[in-house]
């Protein structure tokens, strides 16, 4: 399938070049954001019944991992609230053009850290506390606020939104599975970029700033690092930047070779099937192990957790591509054949989502009318019921998910493996066994 | 600076003010009564202060699980209080004092623990119609003019084979000089009455017979009826629905033993105890109504018995105590 070029339709293009449709959704974005935060502090500690635990753990995650993932890729970051404040601060402006000279620290971002091994970590550290975050408003309301006053810290200390592209927790998954997204931003002409001047794109102009995602759009060959904020469509002098509709999983077809983004593929693929196991299982021992951090049983299941995502299933996905024969070392054969565990990672999300979302969206309705559980009724709807949705429809379109998922990713094997040049079986076993078991922990 | 800088930067100051002022405004103008478990603070505030003949709007929320809320010798029906709902209540009170209010749903081991009261200051709103004054003897409860001592053992040294039948016992009873006043009924254990009984020509079972008509005729079907109800709302998790100290928290109970204890200093026997058994006819036949009166006004002092005395009235007292001897006689249907 060719790709179509979006920003030919003038509409589109207008509207992602104004600043003011990005601005106007920006603002209403904050207003939630802090609100959110507002109401995990001052809203009923019931969870169900408090917009921070609803709106965000439920409302957004399900738009966020059913839709805006899959099919907008880094979507969410184009509208995301979180690093507003600090860019702000950052440029000294909202709008207007940037000066000169820079206000604050404005450093380079350290070398060494230039992965996404603090993405990885900052991750892990929300998902071991998950059953208390997800369930806990003031956890919830510390959370948002800790993200928004870190993106602010960064944004003053290091040049560019450092906190979105190295620390936020949210945003490495994101771009992991970006690549599969059927959105993406791209040059139009490659020699255009090669011989423009100035290189507005990346350093900024009076049109607007430079690529705050610290990417020159020249060189993208994958959405992993792009930030969709339109900045470059703004700056380019020669209307060289298109937002093209796309195949999926385009970017795959060139494996990476990161180490960091393989194992971010393993930490994804492994906290879907925790957390279908913990969150939806019906085994109260884990539960309460999961619940009751900072206890022995706590700590087990922490070391649990570690243990099924940085040994046990790299170590069978390690074993089984042990004895595939190809040129490269087994480093590279293994972050490269990990890139199969993207599609299939997502799935098991968008299949463990679907579970949770369901079961949970009614909530959403009662909290739209009483948000911080103030016994007001905005819409009327403050006293619908907690109410499972589309049940019928929950363990089938779950297996179709899943076994979508397998097929996709063992096509995604097959690619990755012919790059290199091995064979594909062992992973595609690996693939198998894993979505049997996700499989069996949701059905 | 250029315009749309400014009506940019002006739009996100009012958006931020108002997704912080808005609700904060209304948070604070919005005073709750939280409910939570006794191990986490029970209601809070726990104290409320009110004036006679005014209506007292309440906000009732839990933060945990549901709880329920009754004031204690009104005339009022319990409300659920749910978790991260509001429940609006309006009570008004016709005479000063200070009034208790208490969760009605067992929402955990220390569920008697949720208690607070409201402070009602004034005069009354409706003066009643001048009665003539109590005597000291009158105002003081039963027990105490007896001078029982709660905590004695109050064991029947002798029990019947069988339940003893009401139905049987009237019959009986007809031509037997014997008293179905309150006030024998009430200061008189069971055993006490079989034992004046002996000096009848009556076998035993027929003198236990005898006793159960006495019992019966001192209640009624409403007040058994009433009984039950507040058995099973207040009692029935501790003691169990059959009365056998069997309720849901029994096992809870034992096990948080010395640990879960009032602090209190003192005699061993002070501390959290399984609760007392009514199908036991060695414990209930050895109890006059007057002592069991007295455990319940006063509650069982560390025990884990808590007092009702400031939550049911007399009248629900003795309809409750009628209730409890239900478990060992036969009444008829």
């Amino acid at each position: 399938m060719a790709k179509i070029e979006l920003t030919r339709i003038p509409f589109i293009k207008n509207a992602l070049k104004s600043r003011y449709p990005q601005l106007a959704v920006f603002i209403v974005m904050l207003v939630g954001y802090i609100f959110a935060i507002l109401a995990g502090f001052i809203g009923t500690p019931v969870g169900s019944h408090n917009f921070s635990i609803v709106f965000v753990w439920i409302a957004w995650w399900a738009v966020l991992i059913l839709v805006a993932v899959p099919f907008f890729g880094r979507g969410w970051c184009a509208v995301c609230p979180i690093p507003l404040p600090g860019e702000w601060l950052q440029r000294g402006a909202v709008l207007s053009p940037p000066d000169k000279k820079p206000k604050w620290l404005n450093l380079r971002w350290p070398r060494f850290l230039r992965n996404i091994w603090m993405q990885n970590i900052s991750f892990l550290l929300l998902a071991l506390f998950s059953s208390v975050l997800l369930t806990t408003p003031n956890i919830t309301g510390i959370v948002l606020a800790a993200m928004l006053f870190a993106a602010i810290g960064l944004s003053t200390i290091f040049e560019r939104r450092a906190f979105c592209r190295y620390l936020c927790p949210v945003g490495g998954f994101i771009g992991l599975y970006s690549q599969t997204a059927p959105i993406e931003l791209r040059i139009k002409d490659k020699q255009v970029c090669v011989t423009c001047e100035g290189k507005p794109c990346y350093n900024g102009s009076q049109a607007g700033y430079g690529c705050p995602w610290d990417v020159f759009p020249g060189g993208l060959t994958k959405n992993t690092y792009c930030g969709l904020c339109m900045e470059c469509i703004r700056t380019c002098p020669h209307d060289n930047i298109a937002v093209n509709l796309r195949p999926f999983s385009a970017d795959l077809a060139k494996p990476s070779t990161r180490m960091d983004e393989a194992f971010k593929a393993f930490i994804m693929l492994g906290s879907a099937m925790i957390y279908a196991g913990v969150l939806l299982g019906p085994w109260g021992a884990f539960k309460d192990a999961a619940y009751n951090v900072g206890t022995s049983a706590w700590s087990i299941y922490a070391i649990i957790f570690l243990a099924i995502i940085f040994v046990i299933l790299p170590g069978f996905f390690t074993i089984g591509i042990l004895k595939t024969k190809g040129a490269l070392p087994l480093k590279q054969r293994f972050a490269s054949l990990a890139t199969a565990l993207i599609p299939l990672g997502l799935m098991f999300w968008v299949a463990f989502s679907l579970s949770f979302v369901l079961t949970n969206a009614s909530y959403i309705i009662a909290a739209l009318s009483d948000p911080l559980g103030l016994g007001w009724n905005l819409f009327g709807t403050a006293n619908a019921t907690w109410q499972p949705m589309l049940t019928y429809i929950l363990a089938p379109a779950q297996t179709l998910v899943l076994v979508g998922g397998l097929i996709w990713s063992a096509r995604t094997a097959q690619k990755a493996a012919n790059e290199i040049k091995v064979s594909s079986t062992p992973v595609i076993v690996f693939c198998f066994i894993t979505t049997l078991a996700m499989l069996w922990l949701l059905l | 600076m250029k315009r749309s800088e400014m009506l940019s930067r002006f739009l996100i100051t009012v958006g931020i003010f108002l997704a912080v002022g808005v609700p904060l405004f209304f948070w604070s103008s919005t005073p709750l009564i939280h409910a939570h478990v006794a191990e986490d603070g029970g209601w809070n505030p726990d104290v409320i202060q009110a004036n006679t003949g005014e209506p007292l709007h309440l906000k009732l929320t839990s933060d945990d699980v549901v709880h329920g809320f009754a004031v204690g010798q009104m005339d009022m029906q319990s409300v659920d209080v749910l978790p991260g709902k509001v429940t609006d209540i309006t009570l008004t009170f016709d005479k000063p004092g200070i009034y208790t209010f208490f969760c009605t749903r067992w929402c955990g081991v220390n569920h008697w623990r949720m208690r607070g009261t409201i402070e009602v200051s004034g005069s009354p709103s409706d003066p009643e119609p001048v009665e003539p004054a109590l005597s000291e003897a009158e105002r003081v409860p039963l027990y105490v003019s007896l001078d029982l001592n709660l905590d004695a053992p109050h064991d029947a040294p002798v029990i019947p084979s069988s339940q003893p039948s009401a139905i049987n016992g009237q019959q009986l009873a007809v031509n037997l000089p014997i008293s179905l006043s309150p006030g024998y009924y009430r200061e008189n254990s069971p055993y006490q009455v079989f034992d004046h009984l002996s000096n009848t020509s009556l076998t035993e079972t027929q003198r236990w017979d005898v006793v159960a008509h006495i019992w019966q005729s001192n209640t009624s079907k409403e007040s058994l009826s009433n009984g039950q109800k507040l058995y099973a709302q207040n009692c029935a998790a501790c003691h169990g629905e059959n009365g056998a100290g069997d309720g849901v928290f029994a096992d809870d109970l034992q096990a948080a033993g010395e640990s879960s204890m009032q602090t209190m200093t003192g005699a061993d026997n002070m501390m959290m105890q399984t609760p007392v058994d009514f199908t036991n006819p060695t414990q209930m036949l050895g109890a006059s109504p007057a002592l069991l009166q007295g455990k319940i006004l006063r509650g069982g002092m560390g025990t884990g018995m808590p007092m009702w005395g400031s939550i049911f009235t007399e009248e629900q007292i003795w309809d409750l105590i009628a209730y409890l001897y239900f478990f060992q006689f036969e009444y008829p249907k």
